[in-house]
Formats: structure tokens, sequence, C-alpha cells
């Protein structure tokens, strides 16, 4: 079996983000997606700091410290972008005007419940930033992540052991294994992504159930 | 005659008392007005309440203000940092309370103390540890948590421009939580790159009007 490296991940979302789309991407593997958006589609991303038409990362030399992206790194507005306040940024993504946000987790549940902020370590400091927003608000959130846990274990569960970011909220999963859709009777598979990996051997791996309907 | 610029910096922040709640403009250090924490440190107030996106990087601004020990409180949604040690030691030590709030419950709490809403419900963290003993409530076919204000003695700010009325331009994604801010604060406290006369600010151009804002000084 071939699982998909990190970009290959990225640029499996980036296919599925349609022309004219409102995007969120957050810190990490979803970060990658941007940098795959063919160059032809127009796709405004929003950088919950208060940006949207977030470009690429500047060259050397032309960083500004007043224009950052939500992981605080040196950024860039394209051409139409539009700056603002906190209050409204996250009216963006609390109602519903944000149609895709991609964000990473520890574990994903059958029922679309996404953990991804807290390890549930006790002495762990906390911190959750935008995240629980993104999940409550976006019209779709996309999760990235790799299929297993170093030890094997599945990442998509059916009951979250991790402290939840939010409930109810994932609509598909993008994994170096497979592409998963989150539905209100369960999982359905939509691709597998792994060279040489069999159904079989996937819903083995995925410890969930998955549904399967083979393209007529 | 109006006029809201301090030519003292030391002047703006002199009446700051021990135990204030005093919010900090800044997402990371793209807004944060150094200068003024600056002054709060060397003004000596203590035992604060500070309401920021994140809780200080590396050794200056409010990683400078959190090291000396001035803060006994601490309202953010992203402390963790790889640069946040002044932080860390202090919260790991138990001398440093930390109340996490998601970023944009965050700003929504500190819009509707300016706004004057007395509480408002938001489907964020719905279901979470972070909802855990609060208020909630069913509606229109959705949970939400209910939430309340966040006020403040002061808000330390940073904008690009001024005028002597208080009438505020930022620059780039230095305004983040600043607007919200200056509203939601009784004494709003505003350090900018440049003074001008008004009528310099088109009023199309005005983000924050200066009916929020109290005292403006001007940095190097």
């Amino acid at each position: 079996m071939k699982r998909l490296d990190r970009n290959q991940i990225a640029a499996r979302v980036a296919r599925d983000i349609p022309e004219g789309a409102y995007v969120n991407l957050g810190i990490g593997l979803p970060t990658l997606v941007a940098s795959h958006l063919p160059q032809d589609r127009e796709v405004i991303i929003h950088s919950e700091n208060g940006i949207l038409g977030l470009g690429p990362k500047p060259a050397p030399g032309q960083e500004d410290e007043d224009l950052i992206d939500a992981g605080k790194a040196p950024a860039t507005i394209l051409t139409g972008g539009a700056y603002f306040h906190h209050a409204d940024s996250f009216a963006m993504i609390r109602g519903g005007h944000i149609d895709i946000c991609v964000l990473g987790a520890f574990q994903v549940s059958a029922a679309g419940d996404i953990a991804n902020w807290h390890t549930g370590e006790a002495d762990a400091i906390p911190a959750v930033g935008g995240a629980m927003d993104l999940a409550a608000g976006a019209k779709q959130v996309f999760v990235t992540m790799e299929h297993l846990t170093k030890q094997g274990e599945s990442k998509v569960v059916e009951r979250c052991s991790y402290p939840l970011t939010g409930l109810r909220c994932v609509t598909r999963i993008y994994t170096d294994l497979a592409v998963i859709d989150v539905k209100s009777d369960g999982l359905h598979l939509v691709e597998i992504v792994a060279e040489g990996l069999s159904f079989d051997e996937l819903q083995r791996l995925n410890g969930v159930a998955l549904k399967y309907r083979a393209a007529a | 005659m109006i006029n809201k610029i301090l030519a003292a910096p030391a002047a703006a922040l002199a009446d700051v008392r021990d135990g204030a709640t005093v919010m900090i403009g800044g997402f990371g250090n793209a807004g944060m007005p150094a200068e003024l924490i600056d002054c709060l440190i060397a003004q000596g107030a203590k035992d604060l309440t500070v309401v920021n996106n994140n809780a200080g990087n590396a050794d200056s601004g409010l990683a400078a203000l959190i090291g000396a020990g001035r803060v006994r409180k601490i309202l953010c949604s992203f402390p963790r940092q790889t640069d946040s040690w002044h932080f860390d030691r202090l919260y790991r030590a138990g001398k440093l309370e930390l109340e996490l709030v998601p970023q944009g419950t965050l700003a929504e709490r500190i819009r509707a103390a300016g706004a004057g809403v007395g509480a408002f419900f938001t489907p964020t963290a719905f279901g979470t540890r972070l909802a855990e003993g609060k208020e909630t409530r069913h509606i229109n076919g959705r949970d939400y948590v209910l939430e309340y204000p966040i006020y403040a003695d002061y808000a330390l700010l940073k904008a690009d421009r001024a005028d002597r009325w208080g009438n505020l331009t930022y620059r780039k994604t230095a305004r983040n939580f600043a607007p919200i801010m200056a509203a939601a604060a009784k004494c709003t406290v505003v350090q900018v790159r440049e003074t001008v006369e008004l009528g310099q600010i088109d009023p199309e151009h005005v983000v924050t009007p200066g009916i929020f804002v109290n005292r403006v000084i001007k940095v190097l």
C-alpha cells in the first residue's frame, strides 16, 4: 500500500474547492491546500485575524509586521482583498458565510464530532483559538489528518475520546488512505486514495463501518 | 477645544489602579501597543486582569508585562505558543489564572460590552469542555451557549493615524481587536504612528470614530 503524503492530501482537498468559494484554512496541513488550488480558479481565502483574499507568502525582504496570517506568519493580500476587525471576522464564520473550512484533527467520530484542540493530558496548557467557532459556523467542515495514529489506531472513531471541539459538524474527511463523507446515516466512502488498498483492508483499519456504493 | 492627543506618554496611564481590567490590542505582535505596555510596566500597576488573544510572545510587550508579575488573570483564546515562556512558567506555578475563551466568543463578548448587550447565545463550544456549567438553550433547532460581555477599565491599542477628536485608522491586520476593544473600555488609550489635523482623515475612511477614544499618544 502506498499512502498519500501531506501535499498529496492537500492537493486532493483542493480539487473539491469550487470556483467562488470562501474558504478558511487551518494551521498545518490545511494551509498547504492554498498552494494546490488551480491558478485559474478564483477562491477567496479568509484568515480569521482579519483578511479576505489572503495571498501567498511574501518574498524574502517584503514582509510587513502589520500583515500576518492566522498562524502569525508574514502574509500578503490579493488585489480585491479586504481587512476587517475580529468581531466581523467571526461574524463571517459563526454567521455561516464561510463555505468551507479545512481543519486538522486528532479524531473524528462517525457522527461528525471533531476533537482537535486538546490532548486531554492534565498538565497540558490548553489553547483553542478559532477552532470551535469554525467547527460551529462554517457551512462545510473538511478534516485532513493521517488515518492512523503512530500506534496504528484509527483516528476515525465511533466516539471521540479526546475533548471535543464541535459536535456533528464534520462533512468530509480526507486522509492518507481515503476520502469519507459524514452523513446522517453514517460514514460513506467516497474514494480510496492509497494505492493498492482494498475496501476490506480499509474497513479493517478504519474501525467504524463504512458504507460504499460503487459508481453506476 | 477637544484635544485627546497627549504630549507626555506617562500621563496616558498614570491613573491605572491595581486590580484593573486592561484590554490589550494585537494578535501576536501585529497591533500590539508595545510602547503603551512599556508605560504600564513603568507605571507599576499590579494584580491586573488582561484581555488579549494571546499570552505574550518572547520577552517584550505583553510577555514583558506578564514576566514582570503584574498580571493576576488573563482572558485569551490561544496562550500556548512556542515563545510564550513567561506565561507558561507562571501558569504552571499557579501564579496566573487563565480563562480560555474561543476566539470568536472572545471577540463577541468584547463587542457586546461596547454595544450595551447584556448577554448573547452562541453555537460555538456547545457540548465541549469550554461550555461546561454554562446556561444553554435550544433555539430554532440549534443548541446555543449563553455568554456574557467582557468589560474593561482600560483598552491599550495601536492604530495608524489619529486626529485630535480621536478618529482612528489602522494598518492591515494590525486592526484585529482594536475597534471592539475601543468601545468596550471605560478609558481607551491609543498609540499611533501619526497624528493629523481634523479633516485629514476622510470621514468615509474613519474605522474607529473618536467617541470610543479617550487618549492618544504619538510614538516614533
